[in-house]
């Protein structure tokens, strides 16, 4: 437990770290806002419209993709830990659920889910 | 009060309250963040009992993919910057009731039960929990069959959601 | 003696005996001893940043035939502190409707996933901050909490520029981590371990030795998580202007910077010590403090390689690296890793029935795995080249060539 703890105490320092020296830094910097300045930048013009995108299913696509590889791989990690104390049957196992996601992947590759456009 | 009594407290108290906050602020990317803040506390339970395995795997599933995800579906769906206004309905007070009556329920039930009134068992500090997780999800007395079925599960999920998200050229 | 050999642990060790015998309870001293080391391992990285900043700009400079910051101090080496007094004190220019708390936490975050990876990572047998038994899934974890910072920088921006490309930042970061963490179970595999600094130790052989593949794609795919070049199209000043970063000014944006150099150097230290042994090397056990010397020569040497490949190669498109990305280096690392599994299993299986000495076994495993690389880099070779040909065969059809159009029948000519 005293290896979290650490890692506890690390997660403390590294908010205060950055955060000490941006707040040293805006009581040192000149503050002199106006209207001009504190435009939203869209190259020199003044903004049109609302702050909105238009939707596009492949973002989506890909952060599913990896949600679902992120999943397997947790599933490998204490396999591949137990590697050597695992039966042969077990190895085989392991190498046949990665087979099922590659098929997959490939598969999506196949039908054209994966381009970019 | 010992320390992890207190660090317990602190990190209940946070995350029920970030869990609140997700379902009544207004602004809906607001709400993603709280459910991170909620998620991460959950995390640290984790490690409070001992599974640090679990920690990690919470944060890196729930808090570096689905949050993500629930992210990006929000962004890609709505008008993020207008306010969606107050979130309760005029038939708050009977939800309320059936909370309250609900909790009640739970905790009458939960204080006859050992598991939450006795001391938890006490473990052996060297006890190897990610071999014997390794070795358990691929024997075939363990788990071997729902891994297996965990894979085709994936597949499917996979397959759905780009079935339902893709645009046909 | 025990002061040169291993003076970070002898430092320790006094500074602990001072407090207990200044009659602090032990867990007092224990938290206050964590405490400081977690703040020694951030200062020391803060300084090691102004340090690779102007190794990077100076070695940018040469390799493009020209001089570098060479006015402040023996070749400018004092360069980085005009530049952080400067940007200490610009103006912070908050956007019109920006969202201020998620505003100013995203630097934040952004910083600290790139310093929560060194509470892991072992500097020499005896200095490294903790060993969990489960480090290498930490890394990948704490890598996610950086692109939560890159959306919230771009979200509370403000500006449909800075969403656009926070998502897109956001979709190249998610696509790489699968390679990387795929590259990252191969170690994890061959050692057995998932805690770092055993896995340092279980490097007999360095595992770029056994696993070559493995090695190329972590380092691929950390070098496009960083968002570098080739791979930083998101933060081009000709295409996107600094990207989610539009906003930001002063020491926020400053923070960014940070974090984007001190990231390029964990990617390397974290290289060197998964695949290339870390602190391992003659003499290191019993000298803590060449294991010291010979883990940042690694570091460096890496460091090296990683902004030569940023100044030699030009950019890629977003959807040349996604292409890359999924098409390439998912299906090799699932191939590599399966194949791996597959021939280790094996050559366990069979050892007992050859009779070899430890050292004749380390070396049979490392030939073994070395051949199956090399036979995986071949059968990929031929996939390649049978895919160059069919694209060279699609590029070189005669395109459509634009004609002008009849002019309509109402004109007067």
């Amino acid at each position: 437990m005293s290896d979290w703890l650490y890692i506890g105490l690390f997660f403390l320092i590294v908010t205060i770290f950055p955060g000490a020296p941006i707040i040293l830094a805006g009581l040192l910097a000149p503050k002199k806002p106006n209207a001009v300045k504190s435009q939203v930048y869209e190259c020199g013009i003044e903004t049109y419209g609302d702050t909105w995108i238009q939707f596009k299913a492949q973002y989506y696509i890909f952060a599913l993709t990896f949600l679902v590889f992120d999943v397997e791989i947790v599933f490998l990690f204490p396999w591949a830990v137990t590697f050597n104390q695992l039966p042969l049957i077990g190895v085989l196992s392991g190498v046949m659920f990665i087979f099922i996601l590659f098929a997959e992947l490939i598969a999506a590759w196949r039908k054209g889910v994966l381009e970019w456009v | 009060m010992t320390p992890m009594q207190i660090i317990f407290i602190l990190t209940a108290a946070a995350t029920l309250s970030a869990a609140v906050l997700v379902v009544t602020t207004r602004n809906i990317i607001h709400a993603a963040l709280w459910l991170i803040v909620s998620l991460f506390g959950v995390a640290v339970f984790y490690v409070l009992l001992n599974a640090g395995f679990f920690a990690v795997v919470q944060v890196v599933i729930y808090i570096g993919a689905i949050a993500i995800l629930f992210i990006f579906a929000v962004m890609l769906t709505r008008r993020l910057m207008s306010d969606s206004g107050p979130q309760s309905n005029t038939n708050w007070w009977l939800a309320a009731v059936i909370s309250v009556l609900l909790f009640v329920g739970l905790i009458w039930m939960l204080s006859s039960w050992r598991g939450v009134t006795g001391e938890p068992p006490v473990l052996k500090s060297n006890i190897d929990t990610i071999g014997l997780l390794g070795r358990a999800l691929v024997s075939p007395d363990g788990f071997v069959l729902p891994f297996e079925l965990a894979s085709v599960l994936l597949v499917a999920a996979l397959i759905g959601a780009i079935y339902v998200a893709w645009e046909r050229k | 003696m025990v002061f040169f050999s291993d003076p970070i642990t002898y430092i320790t060790n006094w500074l602990a005996n001072l407090l207990i015998s200044w009659g602090l309870a032990s867990d007092t001293v224990l938290v206050i001893m964590k405490l400081l080391g977690a703040a020694m391992v951030c200062i020391f990285g803060f300084s090691l940043v102004i340090f690779t900043i102007w190794l990077e700009r100076k070695l940018y400079a040469r390799i493009q035939d020209r001089l570098g910051p060479n006015r402040v101090g023996p070749w400018g080496i004092f360069q980085t502190f005009p530049d952080m007094i400067k940007i200490f004190t610009k103006e912070y220019i908050t956007p019109e409707g920006a969202d201020k708390v998620v505003y100013n936490l995203a630097p934040i975050l952004a910083v600290s996933a790139v310093l929560l990876v060194w509470a892991v990572i072992p500097f020499a047998p005896t200095v490294f901050g903790t060993d969990i038994n489960i480090g290498v899934l930490y890394i990948v974890a704490v890598g996610s909490i950086g692109t939560l910072g890159v959306i919230m920088a771009g979200w509370s921006s403000n500006n449909k520029y800075a969403l656009l490309a926070a998502f897109r930042t956001v979709a190249q970061m998610v696509s790489f981590e699968v390679p990387m963490v795929l590259a990252l179970l191969v170690p994890v595999l061959l050692g057995q371990t998932m805690g770092v600094d055993s896995l340092v130790k279980a490097q007999d052989v360095w595992f770029v030795v056994l696993s070559p593949i493995a090695a190329i794609i972590f380092f691929i795919s950390s070098i496009a998580e960083v968002g570098r070049a080739p791979f930083d199209l998101l933060e081009a000043e000709s295409e996107i202007v600094a990207g989610f970063q539009i906003e930001y000014s002063g020491l926020k944006f400053g923070m960014f910077y940070v974090g984007d150099f001190l990231h390029a150097f964990t990617i390397s230290a974290l290289s060197a010590t998964l695949f290339f042994g870390g602190w391992r090397g003659p003499g290191a056990e019993t000298w803590p403090v060449l294991g010291l010397a010979y883990f940042f020569m690694k570091t460096f040497i890496i460091y090296f390689f990683v902004v030569l490949i940023r100044i030699a190669l030009p950019r890629l498109r977003i959807d040349q690296m996604l292409n890359f990305n999924w098409k390439f280096l998912t299906p090799l690392a699932l191939v590599l890793l399966m194949v791996t599994a597959v021939v280790e299993k094996s050559l366990i299986h069979f050892m007992p029935s050859l009779n070899f000495s430890a050292v004749g076994f380390l070396i049979f495993r490392s030939l073994v795995l070395l051949l199956t690389n090399i036979l995986i880099i071949v059968v990929t070779a031929i996939f390649l080249r049978a895919y160059a040909r069919r694209e060279h065969v699609r590029v070189s059809q005669p395109r459509p060539v634009a004609v002008t159009p009849e002019p309509p029948a109402s004109v007067i000519s």
